[in-house]
């Protein structure tokens, strides 16, 4: 299965395992989503359980809220990750403290799924690697695949959260693993390992993270679009590096990340978004506060530039492989 | 439990899917002529009939008929079919451009090339439109360069928005077009905020504004009818009910249950239901709400009835989720053919006269194009990699200009 196979085949397994599931967000329905996501979904499970809902980003999540608390688990889609900022005050004010300030009365276990990223030629507008901010917010998890096998394991453990989840895709990898240079042929999921999708329920936990490749010269801290581009890098440049997959930043599997810095004494941290008060900030403060006395280099990041998302620039603004082999290069000749 | 059945689950559904005929049975159609138009500078309380009729004045004879029958000069009606052939011919050989791979994206406004084109020529030229991507007619009534949208929307190395934003989100601010984005309904509120802010500053500017009827869903354009209502801004604010947000018909939004012309009632302000495909009924209706606006009378609401003839994008297949043929049963007809049937019915256009417009304005196009193409496509040619990093702040910080040193521009 490519990517958005798998995830319409967790949808499909949860739409008939739990009948308090449902979909709605932006031409889901009928149409069955401009990334064809949630297709064929409506015509097996009824209008009902997949549903198109209007243009209206903070109507969809104040509406999930509402239905969470009465003790449904929906799966609202926000189309684009840039166009989630008009629900960001009810994922921030309301998802994410509703539990809290009740006391636990009430809570909204809902999944909000976004394509996000890119690599597309989506322009500023169809571009954006928002992650940061949800990471930020106390009270919401975020969780990021890499792959066909996870997107399918995450999603339904995303689902079955009784916490609300931001789930963002990476676009770029829809349809096929993407290293980072554009001006190849794109290539396919088709053969890939993590294209072999089980049918059927099945999880892999949030806050574990995947170590891709192991190394001992340097650990690379990637998600979503950036691991496959980490690690045609780390093939170029010819070093042993430890790949480290985090899949969910929040709740953030620090123990591994400890663990491969401990080993290897140096740090590259890689992400599409911009880099001034991005994630890898916080990667950084981490691993600094719990590394310091194993690290041989300082710690470097490779990011999306401090600009907005260009559109005649995109591969001018993305983090290829250069950029990554050359930090690579100066984290390990210093 | 009480006795009474359960509550059941309401999702709308459209008239008509892929494979069905829609033959929009249920829109009530007034005839053209038959509403009444009330003077510009009365109270909304005793108009509030408007938003639930239509105002046409274009019949199925090509005549103009009834009192908003806006008695232009042949001249001005043969500048806006001008604009609007242009507008066609422009975007379909930019569609082909797009299908050709020399550009990421491209949208067209087929079927809605009236609105544009009216509202343009109507607004003064120190007026501010707040545009959707889908009335590129406005740009084309006022004779905006080909050349220069051609290099926009190939991200060359002339591209006038230096390559940093999508094909055909434009900013034209000499030609009264703000900066588009493609966030939809985010712009809705800036031109209540223009409108208030020419008031404010005791100037005789108005602004004008397009949401779409699938937007009408976000907050912001509840939050602009408000402020609109509370502040007596002189704006225009227009639905462009094409009856499709990608694939979601306008019930999605509301539009089964009332019009969205209606919506005014709630903030009191007087609401306007149009024929968007009657280049003369856009054209009377916008000047009502001009002379309204100007009078410190404060906003109108337009809801113009149209169809997106087309797909939503280049992204975009409607044959997924809508009637093929669904365009060919819209009730209004065809904006072009209207408009040219009433130059012809009045003796001031014929079939020969047309076709060489035709022929005139695609030659236009065609040189535009290949002007582009000889500055280049996209990937061919963009401009200096430096200007990335410009117009971040309007002086750039040091991460800025550090990384623009890392990279080497």
């Amino acid at each position: 299965m490519n990517m958005i196979q798998a995830l319409n085949s967790a949808l499909d397994a949860k739409l008939a395992q739990d009948p308090e599931t449902l979909i709605f967000g932006e031409d889901v329905g009928y149409f069955g989503g401009v990334f064809r996501v949630t297709d064929g979904l409506q015509k097996k499970h009824g209008l009902k359980r997949c549903f198109d809902a209007p243009i209206s980003e903070g109507g969809i999540i104040a509406t999930a809220i509402g239905m969470g608390a009465y003790g449904l688990r929906p799966i609202p889609e926000i189309q684009f990750a840039d166009y989630i900022l008009p629900a960001f005050d009810q994922l921030v004010s309301e998802a994410a403290r509703l539990r809290y300030r009740s006391n636990g009365e009430f809570w909204a276990p809902i999944t909000v799924r976004s394509p996000y990223g890119g690599g597309i030629f989506g322009g500023q507008t169809h571009s954006q690697s928002p992650e940061a901010i949800f990471a930020h917010i106390t009270g919401l998890k975020t969780v990021i695949p890499s792959n066909p096998y996870d997107a399918k394991g995450l999603l339904i453990q995303a689902i079955e959260d009784d916490d609300p989840v931001i789930f963002l895709e990476p676009k770029r990898l829809y349809n096929g693993p993407f290293d980072g240079h554009h001006d190849r042929p794109v290539a396919s999921w088709q053969g890939h390992p993590a294209a072999e999708v089980p049918e059927g329920l099945y999880r892999i936990p949030l806050g574990e993270a995947s170590i891709v490749r192991t190394g001992e010269a340097v650990t690379v801290l990637a998600y979503g679009t950036m691991v496959h581009v980490a690690l045609a890098a780390i093939h170029e440049s010819d070093v042993d590096a430890e790949l480290v997959d985090l899949r969910s930043i929040v709740p953030l599997d620090i123990e591994a990340i400890v663990a491969s810095v401990r080993k290897t004494g140096r740090c590259v941290i890689i992400h599409e978004a911009s880099r001034f008060g991005g994630f890898g900030g916080e990667l950084s403060a981490l691993v600094q506060e719990r590394c310091f006395l194993h690290l041989e280099a300082p710690i470097e990041r490779v990011c999306g530039w401090d600009t907005p998302y260009p559109h005649a620039f995109e591969w001018d603004y993305f983090p290829g492989p250069q950029r990554i082999s050359a930090a690579l290069t100066r984290v390990l000749e210093y | 439990m009480s006795n009474l059945p359960p509550l059941s689950f309401y999702v709308p559904e459209p008239a008509a899917r892929p494979g069905q005929t829609n033959l929009f049975s249920s829109s009530s159609m007034p005839a053209a002529g038959d509403m009444r138009r009330p003077d510009p500078l009365e109270a909304e309380a005793g108009m509030r009939d408007l938003p639930f009729g239509l105002i046409r004045v274009l019949d199925d004879e090509g005549l103009a008929a009834g009192p908003w029958a806006p008695q232009l000069a042949p001249g001005r009606l043969r500048d806006g079919l001008r604009a609007m052939v242009l507008t066609r011919l422009f975007d379909d050989r930019l569609f082909r451009a797009h299908r050709q791979g020399k550009t990421s994206f491209y949208m067209k406004s087929s079927g809605e090339e009236a609105i544009g084109a009216a509202q343009s020529m109507v607004l003064a030229a120190g007026d501010m439109c707040f545009p959707t991507y889908r009335v590129m007619s406005w740009l084309h009534a006022r004779n905006y360069p080909l050349v220069e949208m051609v290099n926009q929307i190939f991200s060359n190395e002339k591209d006038p928005l230096k390559g940093r934003q999508l094909p055909i989100l434009f900013s034209a601010r000499d030609y009264g077009f703000y900066s588009l984005s493609g966030n939809v309904g985010s712009r809705f509120g800036h031109a209540v905020g223009w409108a208030m802010a020419s008031a404010y500053k005791g100037d005789d500017r108005i602004a004008l504004a397009y949401i779409g009827e699938g937007t009408t869903a976000e907050g912001d354009f509840h939050e602009a009818l408000t402020f609109a209502s509370v502040y007596h801004a002189p704006c225009i604010l227009c639905v462009t009910n094409n009856q499709w947000a990608i694939s979601s018909y306008a019930g999605i939004a509301g539009g089964d249950e009332t019009t969205f012309a209606a919506k005014a009632i709630a903030y009191g302000i007087p609401g306007l239901r149009v024929d968007g495909n009657d280049f003369l009924a856009v054209w009377a209706a916008t000047a009502w709400a001009a002379e309204r606006a100007r009078a410190n009378k404060g906003a109108t609401l337009i809801e113009l009835y149209t169809y997106r003839a087309g797909g939503h994008s280049t992204s975009d297949d409607p044959t997924k989720y809508r009637p093929a043929d669904e365009a060919a049963h819209w009730p209004l007809g065809d904006p072009v053919e209207r408009l040219k049937k009433h130059l012809i019915t009045l003796r001031e256009w014929d079939e020969d006269r047309h076709a060489a417009l035709s022929v005139e304005l695609d030659s236009a196009v065609r040189t535009a194009v290949k002007e582009g193409e000889s500055v280049g496509t996209l990937g061919k040619s963009k401009p200096p990699v430096s200007e990335m990093f410009e117009g971040v702040f309007k002086e750039p910080d040091w991460r800025v200009v550090e990384q623009r040193r890392e990279l080497g521009v």
